[in-house]
């Protein structure tokens, strides 16, 4: 393949061939051994009689060798953070520190049990209340739950908390507002606490209609969930309105904390009129994605809603040490077992001290700068649906593009032969054809200048040879992988021919 | 700050290409009346030294190095140390959910293989790529019996993990699911004959745990028996993943919902851990979380996808089969890595050392205190009834350094002073020698109790 | 492109043909062609009632889901089953496969919906071919 222009951060490189584990699996390689029994064998079968396993079916047997090159191997196929940019809106892929790796190994918290005694968890306790107590001043709130494990999880959490409260005032309502640009996690959420989702349109400039809140606001609304800055990395510049008006009727403000990035050290959300929120701390607080998580997601509250936490509650108990109270009548209960993801509050913890107050919101800033830098680049070259003032986050439209019948799926997949990972394709719906770009504060100017060239040079592309921007990626170790087929007769398992 | 990599002139550069004065211009949108105008009340920026530091601070008041019988849905197992090695390669710790499958073959095909494996080990014929965790799994694992069933009432097993009952109980409530809970008998596992009553044509589901809380095998066929002739679906909880090496996997299963973080992944204080839902071909399309399928590209090559993602919320919204999202990838990377290093022998001999070590502790115990639950097969947990207090026992045990089994009180009143004890691989014949004979003290002392000591660190 | 003039449509893409007493089921081309390659469809079980206007099921491609909703209101007599296991033939030929068959409860109901010259000009505003 031969593009007009150049591409500067990209060339392809050798990938292997690695099939799966189970095709180098043969009976007699070993890759573990353990220690000498210092107690006497038993007697598997009269132990546990018809319970005794006696066959593990097709599980692998490979050597250590074996294992360190399948998955060295195959992580040479992915893409990371550690290698480029993700400009993926609203998922905040900033650098992953790796002295939270570090930390987080340490045997004291890497060991801990969570049902060990209390006066040996004081390590542990003292992370759950340091993160708890950063957390809470920089959202502005009163009290904080760390148990949900991820943003969906956490809307979960918060809004069973709405239910709690209004249920406690004798009116548990029935409806929850959501905007049309909002995350496909809210109304799925809404939907699994028993709330009916009533949807809210933006405006013409993308942001909440404030009038036709006002219209649907009423005392059978429990909440409206609001992100904010919005999907479309615009700040609701009304949100003092849109909180009055949900407030008026006994209604709360949830925000989904998912654009934080766009806020932390600048403005605090409890300012600005929202009881409760969630916070994703794979976003904002650096903890690594890991292919797909471990994420998690705690939500701050309002004092109101203090009493209907999730048990238990870190406590500072009469002698000074620190403690779990459990005594807690008017709690939701619990939304999983244990505590929450114990490890993502080490890295979070570990990012915030790195950075201080100084940096936290020196990092905002630069988030910030580096959307607006893009959005700057690429003008005229993409269209840009709404002219609005963006934060930390940029969302243009493949119109110019779809003239030539190329879509915002295929700039993406050409982009991936330039050497990035694509931006959020069709997402905000709002946007059709929408391209939502998220640089974060972690990109340096050359890396954002090497992005807004190749963007431009797809551009060009698809004006002078659109069909290399239809069949891209061109480079890539894999070309474009039949869905269809994987969705009609689908394949989730190895099984032996 | 050292994360950010720009200079004073990049940022003076790029203002100005923006056509802004200053980085307050692109904040005005933000009325002025909410700007913070003070620093953040976080501690002051750290070095790195520092915060390595103060975490090790953190470690050490958190006891390290101490011999551990815990277990009750935790479990410490030993960690092989190319986990580490490989989950810490910066192409999976920082890449992202593969849903551009080009670039992320790698976490696809590792997915994979984990889906494969957890088919092979549960006995099921489809297997997702893992929820946040067992408590979780479980109660996914009763919606989607209720999904696919149409019925309303859930009956479960008190031998179930109490916070996992208290996870379900929380998700049961706000859909008005009516939960009977059925008792255990003093085998330890379920009343067969409360459960026969307690199952109707409204039951979607019942959900069990085998091992169960007590560590008890239950008789899954029974089970299953009473569920299925009454139309009802049987969802089976795995809390201790190691058990799949020895004990026979809940066959007659509708959904396992399981709990993997004994394979591989840290204890880290409660999380983060790995659940995974495993059922069958039939159901897969109500099933939640992320699916991996095997696909082919344009060349014909084969390649991994996302799959059946219509069934998840970024497609059906409101209608999705569970608003997860995220999940937890990375974790059931460990385990998919441990699951390769022990394979189909390996398992198989790690879960015998857990019953060997298991069944001496017990035998010990049993000479100072009453074992109970013996009648029916157990894994690796036993529980312990003593005249004494387990609190003033732990704390005793507490100043050789040994962490005593849980008491039971809390979650088991009727049980008195029984504790829940643990015994893995690591166990060493010492630890459980020192911990029985300290136990042994008060049970078969005629001197009036000591005081407990304080203990210090 | 060509509506069969026996059939009658809805602003919801289904088309139904019916006899006065028993009717069939089925999607447009064009909405065929909107979603895409078609992998699953979730159709009701026989014995089932649909009401006019309401969802009766989903059709699913990689990408997207869309609510089917009944033209008419009645009791499902038969479901097509080859669309379990070959959902492309809905592509393939969207007015030549059936997804259900009813027993009508209110025969008059169908009279109110487009006829396929009505139709055709529907899709044409709507920004079709």
């Amino acid at each position: 393949m031969k593009p007009k222009s150049v591409i500067r951060k990209a060339t392809t490189h050798v990938n292997q061939n690695e099939g799966l584990i189970f095709e180098k699996s043969s009976a007699g390689k070993f890759a573990w051994r353990l220690p000498p029994l210092d107690v006497p064998e038993v007697d598997t079968a009269k132990l546990l009689g018809a319970s005794e396993r006696k066959d593990l079916g097709h599980m692998p047997e490979v050597s250590e060798i074996e294992i360190i090159r399948h998955f060295t191997r195959m992580s040479t196929w992915n893409y990371a953070i550690d290698l480029g940019m993700y400009p993926l809106g609203s998922c905040t892929m900033k650098y992953n520190p790796r002295v939270n790796e570090v930390v987080s190994r340490l045997d004291g918290l890497a060991n801990g049990h969570p049902y060990q005694p209390e006066n040996v968890s004081q390590g542990a306790l003292r992370i759950l209340k340091t993160l708890s107590d950063c957390l809470i001043d920089i959202t502005g709130m009163d009290a904080i739950t760390l148990q949900p494990a991820a943003g969906a999880h956490g809307e979960f959490t918060g809004l069973l908390l709405v239910r709690a409260h209004h249920q406690s005032k004798g009116h548990a309502r029935k409806k929850i507002l959501i905007p049309d640009s909002a995350h496909g996690t809210n109304p799925a959420t809404a939907a699994t606490v028993g709330y009916a989702v009533e949807n809210l349109k933006s405006n013409s400039q993308g942001m909440v209609d404030v009038a036709a809140l006002a219209s649907q606001m009423n005392e059978d609304v429990a909440a409206l969930m609001l992100t904010n800055p919005n999907t479309l990395g615009v700040f609701e510049q009304e949100i003092h309105k849109i909180a009055d008006i949900m407030h008026a009727k006994g209604g709360l403000l949830y925000m989904d904390g998912a654009n934080m990035n766009a806020l932390v050290g600048k403005v605090r959300p409890g300012d600005f009129g929202v009881d409760l929120m969630h916070l994703n701390l794979h976003k904002t607080f650096s903890t690594p994605h890991g292919g797909g998580g471990p994420g998690s997601g705690p939500v701050a509250v309002k004092k109101i809603l203090e009493p209907y936490l999730p048990t238990p509650v870190v406590v500072t108990k009469s002698d000074g040490t620190l403690g779990f109270e459990y005594n807690r009548p008017q709690s939701v209960g619990r939304v999983r077992a244990f505590y929450g993801n114990f490890g993502m509050f080490v890295r979070a913890l570990a990012y915030t001290l790195a950075n201080g107050p100084d940096g936290l919101r020196q990092t905002t800033e630069d988030a910030v700068l580096n959307a607006n830098y893009i959005r700057k680049g690429l003008e005229g070259a993409y269209d840009l649906p709404y002219a609005t003032p963006s934060m930390h986050e940029v969302v243009f439209s493949d119109k110019l593009q779809a003239k030539k019948g190329v879509k915002t799926m295929d700039i993406a997949k050409r982009l991936i032969d330039y050497g990035f990972h694509p931006y959020t394709t069709a997402f905000p719906l709002i946007v059709p054809g929408a391209l939502m770009i998220e640089p974060t504060e972690s990109e340096s100017k050359e890396e954002m200048d090497l992005f807004i060239e190749a963007m431009k040079s797809i551009a060009e592309e698809v004006e002078e040879d659109p069909e290399m921007v239809l069949a891209a990626p061109h480079t890539t170790r894999v070309s474009r992988l039949d869905e269809v087929a994987a969705a009609r007769k689908p394949v989730l398992r190895w099984k032996p021919s | 700050m050292r994360y950010l990599p720009k200079s004073p002139a990049d940022r003076e550069a790029i203002l100005k290409a923006i056509g802004a004065r200053s980085i307050d211009d692109l904040f005005s949108p933000i009325p002025a009346e909410y700007r913070l105008n003070r620093d953040l009340k976080v501690p002051r920026q750290m070095a790195e030294s520092e915060i390595v530091d103060w975490f090790r601070e953190r470690s050490r008041e958190n006891g390290d190095s101490y011999a551990m019988f815990l277990g009750a849905g935790a479990y410490y197992h030993y960690r092989p140390v190319i986990i580490d090695s490989l989950i810490s390669r910066g192409e999976f710790l920082t890449a992202y959910t593969p849903y551009q499958a080009e670039i992320s073959q790698g976490t696809l095909q590792s997915i994979f293989e984990f889906q494969s494996m957890i088919c092979e080990l549960t006995g099921m014929e489809v297997a997702n790529a893992s929820m946040y965790d067992g408590s979780t799994a479980a109660t996914e694992g009763v919606m989607m019996a209720i999904r696919l069933t149409g019925r309303r009432t859930i009956a479960v097993a008190r031998s179930v993990h109490p916070e996992y009952r208290e996870v379900l109980a929380t998700y049961a409530t706000h859909q008005d699911h009516p939960v009977v809970t059925v008792g255990f008998t003093e085998s330890g596992r379920i009343d067969l004959k409360e459960l026969e009553k307690s199952v109707n044509q409204d039951t979607a589901c019942v959900l069990i745990q085998s091992p169960n809380f007590f560590g008890i095998i239950e008789d899954v066929n029974a089970i299953a028996e009473i569920a299925h002739k009454n139309g009802a679906m049987l969802v089976v909880s795995i809390a201790e993943a190691v058990s799949l090496g020895i004990v026979e996997p809940p066959r007659q299963a509708d959904v396992v919902a399981m709990e993997a973080q004994s394979f591989g992944v840290p204890l880290g204080f409660g999380g983060p851990y790995c659940g995974v839902i495993a059922t069958r071909e039939k159901y897969v399309r109500q099933m939640p979380g992320r699916l991996v399928g095997q696909t082919t590209d344009t060349n014909g090559r084969r390649g991994f996808v996302l799959t059946l993602a219509t069934r998840e919320q970024h497609i059906r919204r409101e209608k999705a089969t569970s608003n997860i999202c995220t999940n937890q990838a990375l974790v059931a990377l460990m385990a998919n890595i441990f699951m390769t290093i022990y394979g189909k022998v390996g398992l198989r001999e790690l879960a015998k050392q857990n019953l060997a070590k298991t069944a001496y502790a017990a035998q010990q115990f049993g000479r100072h205190a009453s074992v109970l639950f013996s009648a029916a097969p157990r894994f690796n947990e036993f529980v312990v009834e003593t005249s004494e207090d387990p609190f003033a026992i732990n704390s005793r045990l507490l100043g050789h350094k040994i962490i005593g089994g849980l008491p039971l009180k809390k979650f088991y009143p009727e049980l008195g002073n029984a504790a829940l004890w643990c015994c893995t691989e690591l166990t060493t014949r010492d630890a459980i020698d020192t911990a029985t004979a300290l136990v042994g003290e008060s049970q078969d002392s005629t001197k009036p109790s000591r005081e407990v000591a304080e203990v210090t660190r | 492109m060509s509506y069969p003039a026996d059939f009658k449509y809805t602003k919801e893409h289904e088309w139904i043909k019916s006899d006065g007493k028993n009717a069939t089921i089925g999607i447009t081309t064009y909405a065929q062609e909107s979603l895409g390659d078609i992998v699953f469809v979730d159709l009701p079980k026989p014995g089932s009632e649909i009401n006019a206007g309401k969802t009766f099921g989903s059709v699913e491609s990689v990408k997207a889901v869309s609510d089917l909703y009944a033209p008419a209101s009645g009791t499902v007599t038969e479901v097509n089953g080859e669309l379990a296991t070959a959902p492309e033939k809905i592509n393939k030929d969207a007015h030549g496969s059936w997804m259900i068959k009813l027993t009508l409860k209110n025969p008059g109901e169908v009279n109110g919906l487009l006829s396929a010259t009505d139709y055709e000009k529907f899709v044409a505003e709507e920004g079709g071919h």
